[in-house]
């Protein structure tokens, strides 16, 4: 499974990306967790506000931090 | 309610003798801090409500194509709703600009975005009362309409960097939401506000409520009163290296009205800490050439400073 963390400055990718790896940690699953920084990266998912979550190239949040249970719920 | 809420614990609970100077402040600062975070909650939730209506996406769709000032207009206007945050403006700039939003309603947007909002409004409403929110709201749509529609008529599309153009923008769905997921929304979003704010407007009124009646008043009026006329460029070139939000404005804003800087003085100060700042065009030099940068440092210094005269003329 591939996740990306799409954002480059905020305070809330950091948190995104660290609530995320908790959630991985706990869920037990095989995953590579991908910072992306990059504007043209970041633009190529349509992604306008950030930080946003993308799991196996499908956008599954953004503009905020989901909880860590959310994150889990989308592992499944 | 709330008076009697103040009254009750600084008279009854503290046992603090009422006429006096201690009581008074206190009592001052109670119904204070309640009254505003009782309207700061209601409206950033009925804000948070109508902005899950607007998100970047659909502003974006609502605003592209539009023609010049009346999409300036709306683009400022949007810019009051849609939630911004710096980072946010690279990837908000060339989603604009990919979907045909014409360059000067995309810079309406992203000037009046973190200038104009609820929570400053809120704020400068609660402490210094309706009339000069209404004035800063008025004023920062104003700069943010004609800077904006003067750099759609200077025509400087070639100063934005090539690549923004060669970008293609993926599509994404607007979800759909039902009336339950924008009310959690609504709520999350007002806890969130609440708790990153609630320290600012702690400080602020605390600076009202005490340093009012100690520190000399009218202390800046010499320097900054409305007879200097060098006061208000200095405000906005003293804000430019600063940046802060709106809502960490309002403390400092407070103590400056305080000590006797005029109106029009404080509101560009205010306006070139949020909406003109160094981290902010640093950002932005992903997307756009120096000199275009400048073009839009030197047109918002020029409105800004404009606005400031107006007020400390008209008020």
């Amino acid at each position: 499974m591939k996740i990306e963390i799409l954002g480059s400055c905020c305070q809330k990718c950091t948190t995104l990306l660290e609530v995320t790896q908790e959630a991985v940690a706990e869920a037990g699953v095989d995953a590579d967790i991908v910072k992306v920084q990059d504007f043209k990266e970041i633009m190529k998912y349509g992604v306008m506000t950030t930080p946003a979550l993308v799991i196996d190239g499908v956008v599954k949040v953004v503009g905020k931090v989901p909880s860590k249970e959310q994150i889990k719920s989308m592992l499944k | 309610m709330f008076q009697i809420f103040a009254d009750w614990v600084t008279y009854q609970i503290l046992q603090i003798e009422a006429g006096s100077r201690l009581g008074a402040a206190l009592n001052f600062f109670i119904y204070d801090t309640l009254k505003i975070f009782f309207m700061l909650a209601l409206i950033v939730f009925g804000v948070a409500i109508i902005r899950t209506y607007f998100p970047p996406e659909r502003t974006k769709q609502l605003l592209s194509h539009k023609r010049e000032f009346f999409g300036n207009i709306s683009a400022a206007l949007l810019g009051i709703v849609t939630p911004f945050c710096s980072c946010s403006a690279v990837p908000l700039f060339i989603g604009f600009l990919e979907s045909g939003v014409p360059l000067g309603v995309t810079f309406s947007f992203l000037i009046s975005s973190p200038m104009v909002n609820e929570i400053a409004l809120v704020l400068l409403w609660g402490m210094f009362g309706w009339k000069i929110a209404a004035i800063y709201m008025v004023s920062g749509l104003t700069v943010a309409i004609i800077a904006g529609t003067v750099i759609g008529k200077l025509k400087l599309e070639h100063l934005v960097e090539e690549y923004v153009y060669q970008i293609k923008v993926g599509q994404t769905e607007i979800a759909h939401m039902s009336t339950k997921e924008r009310i959690e929304y609504a709520v999350e979003y007002t806890q969130e506000i609440l708790k990153k704010v609630w320290a600012y407007i702690v400080v602020a009124i605390g600076i009202g409520a005490f340093i009012h009646g100690y520190a000399p008043e009218n202390f800046l009026v010499n320097y900054a009163g409305k007879d200097n006329l060098l006061a208000v460029p200095l405000a906005v070139a003293i804000g430019i290296p600063l940046y802060s939000s709106a809502a960490g404005m309002i403390p400092i804003v407070y103590a400056l009205m305080e000590k006797g800087m005029s109106i029009g003085t404080v509101l560009a100060f205010m306006m070139s800490v949020t909406a003109l700042s160094l981290p902010e065009m640093i950002i932005l030099r992903n997307v756009l050439k120096p000199k275009m940068i400048a073009i839009f440092a030197g047109i918002m210094a020029v409105a800004i400073t404009f606005t400031g005269y107006l007020f400390n003329a008209i008020m």
